[in-house]
């Protein structure tokens, strides 16, 4: 089945590459190409269609206890008007999705699904509901995610200063874009400033045009997910189906800041307690000349120590980076490990990650 | 797209010229413009023996990573150094960033003229 998010028609009039996405059709890039809408949202500001990723409403007198039993983090003090991130794991500690939880009421949370996983997620939730009331709104919901350095500056032209969520993780409901109802959180996934912006699906487009015009001069270019994949790569954030998948626990991801092991229960708590991380996700610079890519296999000498699973080359740091996988002993920065690509052995480093850090 | 008549066209999207038993390969303008920015190029060194059909070189943007085939058999006479620190001058412009020079070229792939070649893109 090929999806269409409600903005494929507007992808078309911006020139897109469009490309099948785990069941969308996205866009790829646009005109100006990966490298320089990587750059503009380091530098400027870029506009990323969103609404692929899926919307599940918890609700109801146990919607807290279903969440905290779901998810890994602790959910108890969040409060309504905040925002939290965290993964849906299986029986077996490995990672079913990761996702945020908006707390929209006392009893009402929403939470945005991946949009490989978003029917085996309800699917999951539905069948795990621990009392709670779970619905998938995802078809009515449209939404973009507006990021950079000048993000701000170009919202605040759309709408009023009570509509802009303040702080990191915060979001505003009630927010109104030239007459459009909508949600604005302070979230995003590529290490800028920048906000996501929810809507109904028929309204999606036309807001796609208010927040285009509105950025015109501080250069605004709308992003594929080819840049998307670039950026948040730079910024060492792991992607659900390359970096994150359900034989990995959040432990091996080294997501533990998201995983509260002091809950009572939650599903997956006993097994990753078990199991550990015998294997840590970490980030790689290359040092050898080329681009190591996801799924290459990693060795010291003969032995084979871990492997990739992202990589490409990063526009604004000009270097090819990756991250992956490897043994905990090998985890250190500067341990030099190589990469077999197609049959050639490079050399990488691991780093510190981010890679990029933004500087304020 | 552009794709100038005086030059050949393979089915695999390389272009060449033919000039006093010299033969210059690249890669094409719908090539670059399906692979997007470029990043690296691994070309082989002088003297390589290159072979009709076979990879001699390979070309990584930012998406991925594409082999390059030779249109010809013959030893590698030349190699374009320049793109090892500027890849992007193949996206700027394809036709002047050649990868290598061909001499003692003894096979020939079957090549396209560039309506012919246009006409393959098109069903691509």
């Amino acid at each position: 089945m090929e999806r269409k998010t409600p903005l494929y028609e507007t992808h078309l009039k911006y020139g897109a590459k469009m490309f099948d996405f785990g069941g969308f059709i996205m866009p790829v890039q646009y005109k100006a190409g990966i490298k320089a809408e990587h750059m503009a949202v380091r530098q400027a500001c870029g506009l990323f269609d969103v609404s692929h990723y899926g919307e599940v409403i918890i609700s109801g007198p146990k919607a807290l206890e279903a969440i905290n039993m779901l998810l890994t983090n602790d959910y108890t003090s969040l409060k309504v008007g905040s925002a939290r991130y965290g993964m849906l794991c299986n029986d077996k500690g490995g990672i079913k999705d990761d996702m945020i939880t908006f707390r929209l009421a006392e009893d009402k949370y929403m939470i945005t699904v991946n949009s490989e996983t978003q029917i085996t997620d309800v699917e999951w939730m539905k069948s795990h509901s621990f009392g709670a009331e779970v619905t998938d709104i995802s078809a009515e919901v449209g939404s973009v995610s507006l990021q950079g350095p000048l993000a701000e500056k170009v919202i605040g032209k759309v709408t009023d200063a009570e509509g802009i969520p303040a702080k990191y993780y915060t979001f505003k409901q009630n927010s109104d874009i030239k007459g459009i109802k909508c949600m604005i959180s302070r979230t995003g996934y590529t290490g800028e400033k920048g906000f996501e912006i929810y809507t109904s699906a028929d309204e999606i487009a036309n807001l796609w045009e208010i927040i285009m015009e509105a950025g015109k001069e501080e250069g605004i270019l709308p992003i594929g997910l080819g840049a998307k994949d670039t950026l948040r790569l730079e910024a060492g954030m792991p992607l659900y189906g390359n970096d994150l998948n359900e034989e990995i626990n959040p432990l091996e991801a080294d997501l533990g800041f998201a995983v509260k092991l002091n809950k009572p229960d939650f599903i997956g708590k006993k097994a990753m307690e078990e199991k550990g991380a015998p294997y840590k996700r970490v980030g790689f610079t290359v040092k050898g000349r080329g681009i190591v890519r996801e799924d290459e296999d990693l060795y010291v000498g003969d032995e084979k120590v871990g492997f990739t699973t992202s990589g490409t080359y990063c526009a604004y740091l000009k270097q090819p980076l990756a991250m992956g996988y490897v043994r905990k002993e090998y985890t250190a920065p500067g341990t030099v490990l190589e990469a077999d690509v197609r049959g050639r052995r490079v050399e990488i480093e691991v780093a510190q990650l981010p890679f990029y850090k933004r500087a304020d | 797209m552009n794709h100038p008549s005086e030059l050949k066209y393979t089915t695999s999207h390389e272009w060449i010229k033919e000039e006093n038993g010299i033969v210059t390969v690249g890669i094409t303008d719908f090539a670059q413009d399906s692979l997007g920015d470029i990043v690296f190029v691994n070309l082989p060194e002088e003297g390589d023996d290159v072979e009709v059909g076979e990879s001699f070189a390979d070309v990584e943007s930012v998406k991925a990573v594409s082999d390059i085939f030779s249109p010809v058999t013959g030893k590698v006479a030349e190699v374009n150094e320049e793109l090892a620190d500027a890849p992007e001058k193949i996206n700027e412009d394809p036709y002047a960033a050649w990868l290598i020079k061909v001499s003692d070229v003894t096979a020939y792939e079957e090549l396209l003229s560039a309506e012919e070649y246009e006409k393959a893109c098109e069903e691509e």
